[in-house]
């Protein structure tokens, strides 16, 4: 007994210290894992209060420049409207599309902090489960996508930015080929992402459009992603190529947070055809 | 008394000058300084070491929840805090008796300089390998620590250059 007393009394110091580099490196590992980073994240109400106080700083200096963006999309969206309307129905029956077909829901948010320089990157918005946010919702802005929620508080989420390590989208080829496969990032620069798994018969140009697929219940179908910067065909049957993202990553302020109102009726189909 | 208060406002200050300057700087993209870990530098020697090692992990804990990097600060800031004594005995060669007198802007520059600049390395050698989280890309920690290190030493020697008093 003595002995572990005196153990314990000449290794005070470096029992403490591994005791605070295990807590520390617990924190680490948890905050790989996408499910698990509930500790340690931005999304909390001290931290989040911090940020969204220093962004509406910033965000002074920038307003002109964001209005010229908002007021480019209002434009955009207004020509959507004209030419729907335009288009005589041809069907008798008229489904009303906004209550009954509606997939998606939007909510506006604001960025409050953006990381874009690291391995792993991580943004944090400014509306939380009172807004009815969730995790694994997509978010989105008028350029193209940004990442996917994961952590909630109140009043905050934290999205992982396509800029991580460990985001994996589904993203296809625009046009007639409906080749898809899977954008990921390899933390080189953050204008580009790569896009994987595209088989080799595709037919390829630099410049082509590289918008979201709809095969995952998170991101819906036809969001612009990027353009094709370079194509790397090895000797394999996938090629590999360069996308350039339409989004400044670097400079962000307002974006869209896209619920999916089926998934849960998409994930139990698919739940049942596994098993 | 008045040398606690003193040294949690310097807390704060290096904790808000990080997340909410440093951070942000983004020099050529990627390279910001890490001027927190002055804290450890400069944290007064005792012969009880467990306010520092405590207090440093704090600090790195609480940047880290600014910038969503786990514990990556914590582990890293904690580490240089625990070898910091080894590299005063190296450097300064101090026995405990002086301790209570050990201020670092008495030493000559050159003692002052090797022991920041190791001190620095082994710093952002950790926290860019645990950045990076891999084997590939080493090239690019090696060059991040190279490049973070020089601007936070930088900051360094200019903030003491700046903030001592001259007699």
């Amino acid at each position: 007994m003595q002995q572990i007393i005196y153990f314990f009394q000449k290794f005070k110091y470096f029992l403490f210290f591994l005791l605070l580099e295990f807590i520390a490196l617990f924190f680490t590992f948890n905050n790989l894992n996408f499910h698990k980073s509930k500790y340690v994240n931005s999304a909390n109400r001290i931290t989040g209060s911090l940020n969204a106080s220093l962004s509406n700083f910033s965000e002074y200096i920038e307003l002109k420049s964001k209005n010229e963006l908002l007021s480019e999309e209002n434009t955009k969206l207004r020509n959507q409207l004209e030419k729907n309307r335009l288009v005589p129905s041809k069907d008798s029956t008229i489904t009303d599309s906004t209550k009954y077909r509606q997939k998606y829901t939007f909510t506006q948010a604001k960025i409050i902090n953006n990381n874009y320089s690291k391995q792993f990157n991580f943004l944090t918005i400014n509306k939380g489960k009172s807004a009815d946010i969730g995790s694994e919702m997509a978010v989105i802005n008028s350029l193209g996508i940004i990442g996917i929620t994961e952590n909630t508080s109140e009043n905050y989420t934290r999205v992982q930015s396509i800029l991580n390590k460990n985001s994996k989208i589904n993203a296809r080829l625009k046009g007639n080929s409906r080749y898809f496969g899977t954008l990921k990032w390899n933390s080189n620069d953050y204008n580009t992402v790569q896009l994987h798994d595209i088989p080799r018969q595709a037919p390829l140009k630099i410049g082509d459009t590289v918008e979201t697929g709809g095969k995952s219940t998170i991101f819906p179908e036809g969001i612009p992603i990027g353009r094709i910067s370079k194509i790397n065909q090895g000797n394999t049957t996938n090629s590999e190529l360069e996308v350039q993202l339409f989004n400044d990553m670097s400079n962000l302020r307002y974006v869209y947070i896209v619920k999916n109102l089926h998934k849960i009726e998409i994930q139990s189909l698919e739940n049942i055809s596994n098993e | 008394m008045n040398k606690s208060i003193h040294q949690s406002l310097f807390f704060l200050f290096l904790l808000l000058l990080q997340v909410i300057v440093l951070n942000n700087i983004n020099f050529l993209g990627y390279i910001n300084p890490y001027l927190y870990i002055v804290f450890v530098f400069l944290y007064p020697l005792k012969e009880n070491k467990f306010p520092l090692l405590f207090y440093s992990f704090i600090l790195g804990l609480s940047i880290d929840f600014f910038s969503d990097s786990g514990g990556i600060h914590a582990f890293s800031t904690l580490f240089i805090a625990y070898i910091r004594l080894f590299f005063i005995k190296v450097y300064f060669r101090k026995t405990p008796l002086d301790y209570p007198f050990f201020k670092l802007k008495d030493e000559s520059f050159g003692k002052v300089f090797n022991f920041t600049i190791t001190l620095t390395i082994i710093h952002h050698l950790i926290y860019f390998s645990f950045a990076n989280f891999s084997f590939q890309n080493l090239s690019i920690v090696f060059l991040n620590t190279l490049f973070s290190c020089i601007f936070t030493l930088i900051l360094f020697f200019l903030g003491t250059y700046i903030f001592t008093k001259k007699e």
